[in-house]
C-alpha cells in the first residue's frame, strides 16, 4: 500500500488551480486561433482576437482569464493500493481548492441556492469543491482539474428520449440546445455530449466529455463521426464568437456514449465556454 | 459599421448616432451593478428615492470582478450574462441612464426601452476579464459593500472596448449577425 502525504495533494490542487485561473490550455489556445483564421465574419474575428490577446495578458501578468472563475469540479480516479496519511483525499482537495482560490485572487462565488448568501466565510473560499470520484487499479491518484462558469452552466439541459428518437433526435436535441442558448454561453464553446447511461451518468459523462482536449479524436469511430456531424450541424448556425453573427460558434463535441436501458435514450448537453479551463494531474 | 471614442455621462446626441455593430471605445466614469444591486436601486427609483449615483446619462455595466491584486484598483472584470437585468433595465433607462455594457441578449421590453429612452446595450467580450480589467484605471465601492463582488463600483475606463448590439432604432446585432452567417 503506497501511502501519499495529504498536504502534497493539498499543494498539487492548490497548484493546479492557479495556473489554471491564469493560463489557458494549449488545446483551447490552439483551437481559438484556428477558429479566428477561418473565422468569416470580421466582427467575430476581432472578438476571437481579444480573447486570444486576454489570454496573452492574463498568462504573462498572472491575472485571472474571466471574472467567472467558475466553481472547482473534479474527477478523481483513487488507486485500490494508495492511502492518504495525515487525512481524508476529499478534506485535501477541498483545501487545496480554498487555497488556490484565496491565494490567486480569484472569486469566491460559491453560495447558497436560495439566500444567495455567500459561503467564503462560512463552507470556505469558493467551498465545496465538485468533486466525482472512481476507484481503480493501481497505486496513483488521478485528478481531472476544469474551472466551470456559470454562464454556460446555465444552458446546459438534459432529457431522457424514447429509443425511438434515435441518432437524429439527439442531433436535433444539441442544435436546439446552442440555437437558443446563442451569444450567452461564450461562444466559441465546446459541447459536451453524454448519451446513454441513466439519467444522472448522461449528466455527468456529458461533463468529463469537456474534460478532453480540444483536437483530439474519439476512440469510437461511431461517436468521432457522429461528433462531427453535430459540429458542422452547430456551424451552420450562424450564432458566432460571443453570439455577434459567425461560422465558429463551436470548436469541438465531445461525446461520451454508455450502454442504457432498454426504454431509454437519456441525452445531456453540457456547454464550455471558450476559456475552457481544464488540467490533469497524477500523484 | 463606425468606430467612435465616447466619453461619459452619454447625451441623446451620442446614443442616437450609434448603430448595431458599431465598436465604441468608452472614457470616463461609469457604474458597475448586477442582479442584486440592481433590485435596490429599482426599489429605490419606485420610491421616489435617491440614488447613490447620478444615473443622468450614465452608463452601467453589469460585471462581478474578482478581487484586486495588491497595487491594483481592481481585478478581472468582464461582462456577466445580461438577461438577468432584463426585468430592471427599462426602468433605469427611463430615469436617465443612457447606455448598458453586458453580454447575451435581451427581451424586447429592454430593446423597446432603448427606442424610447435613447438607450444603448453595449456587448463587451466576454470572458476578457483580464484585458477589460486593464482598462479600468481605478475603482471605488459607492454602495452595497456587503454584495462582495456584486457591491455598486464608481469605475474609471480608458479606451474601454465595446460593441453597439441594441441601438436607439430596434436593431439587434445578435439577430443581424445571426441572419447573415445561418446556412439554411
Amino acid at each position: 500500500m503506497r501511502e501519499i502525504e495529504y498536504n502534497e495533494v493539498v499543494d498539487a490542487v492548490k497548484n493546479i488551480i492557479l495556473h489554471c485561473g491564469t493560463d489557458l490550455p494549449q488545446d483551447t489556445y490552439d483551437a481559438l486561433k484556428e477558429a479566428m483564421e477561418n473565422e468569416k465574419s470580421p466582427v467575430a474575428k476581432e472578438v476571437i482576437r481579444q480573447i486570444l490577446e486576454n489570454a496573452d495578458i492574463a498568462k504573462d501578468e498572472k491575472r485571472p482569464l474571466c471574472q467567472d472563475t467558475g466553481l472547482a469540479v473534479f474527477f478523481v480516479k483513487v488507486g485500490e493500493d494508495v492511502k492518504i496519511k495525515g487525512g481524508l483525499l476529499k478534506d485535501a482537495i477541498n483545501e487545496g481548492t480554498a487555497k488556490g482560490y484565496e491565494e490567486g485572487y480569484l472569486r469566491a462565488s460559491t453560495c447558497e441556492p436560495f439566500s444567495r448568501a455567500n459561503l467564503k466565510d462560512t463552507v470556505g473560499y469558493n467551498l465545496p469543491a465538485i468533486i466525482h470520484f472512481d476507484l481503480v487499479e493501481g497505486d496513483k491518484i488521478d485528478i481531472e482539474y476544469a474551472a466551470k462558469g456559470g454562464g454556460s452552466e446555465n444552458v446546459s439541459r438534459a432529457k431522457v428520449f424514447p429509443p425511438a428518437a434515435g441518432k437524429e433526435g439527439v442531433i436535433e436535441f444539441v442544435k436546439e440546445v446552442i440555437s437558443d442558448a446563442g451569444g450567452n454561453p461564450c461562444p466559441p464553446i465546446t459541447v459536451g455530449v453524454g448519451i446513454g447511461g441513466t439519467f444522472e451518468k448522461a449528466c455527468i459523462s456529458s461533463k468529463h466529455a469537456l474534460f478532453r482536449d480540444i483536437g483530439s479524436v474519439n476512440p469510437d469511430p461511431e461517436m468521432a463521426e457522429l461528433e462531427q456531424i453535430m459540429l458542422d450541424e452547430i456551424n451552420k448556425l450562424g450564432i458566432g464568437a460571443m453570439g455577434m453573427g459567425g461560422t465558429k460558434t463551436a470548436l469541438a463535441v465531445h461525446i461520451e456514449a454508455n450502454p442504457c436501458h432498454i426504454a431509454s435514450l437519456p441525452v445531456s448537453v453540457n456547454v464550455q465556454c471558450h476559456s475552457s479551463r481544464h488540467t490533469h494531474i497524477t500523484i | 459599421m463606425a468606430q467612435y471614442t465616447l466619453t461619459t455621462p452619454l447625451t441623446s446626441e451620442d446614443t442616437k448616432k450609434l448603430k448595431a455593430g458599431d465598436t465604441v471605445l468608452l472614457n470616463g466614469v461609469i457604474y458597475t451593478a448586477r442582479d442584486a444591486a440592481h433590485k435596490r436601486l429599482v426599489e429605490l427609483l419606485e420610491k421616489g428615492e435617491e440614488l447613490p449615483f447620478d444615473l443622468e446619462g450614465s452608463v452601467i455595466y453589469f460585471v462581478g470582478p474578482t478581487p484586486p491584486k495588491p497595487g491594483d484598483p481592481i481585478g478581472s472584470a468582464g461582462p456577466t450574462t445580461s438577461y438577468r437585468m432584463d426585468s430592471y433595465s427599462p426602468t433605469m433607462l427611463k430615469h436617465g441612464s443612457k447606455g448598458m455594457i453586458g453580454k447575451g441578449k435581451r427581451n424586447q421590453a429592454v430593446k423597446d426601452a432603448c427606442v424610447k429612452y435613447d438607450g444603448i446595450y453595449f456587448g463587451a467580450t466576454g470572458g476578457a476579464g483580464a484585458l477589460l480589467g486593464k482598462k479600468i484605471t481605478s475603482a471605488e465601492v459607492i454602495a452595497y459593500p456587503e454584495l462582495g463582488p456584486e457591491a455598486v463600483r464608481k469605475i474609471t475606463v480608458k479606451d474601454f472596448p465595446v460593441t453597439v448590439i441594441n441601438d436607439t432604432y430596434g436593431n439587434d446585432l445578435y439577430q443581424m449577425g445571426r441572419e447573415q452567417y445561418e446556412e439554411k
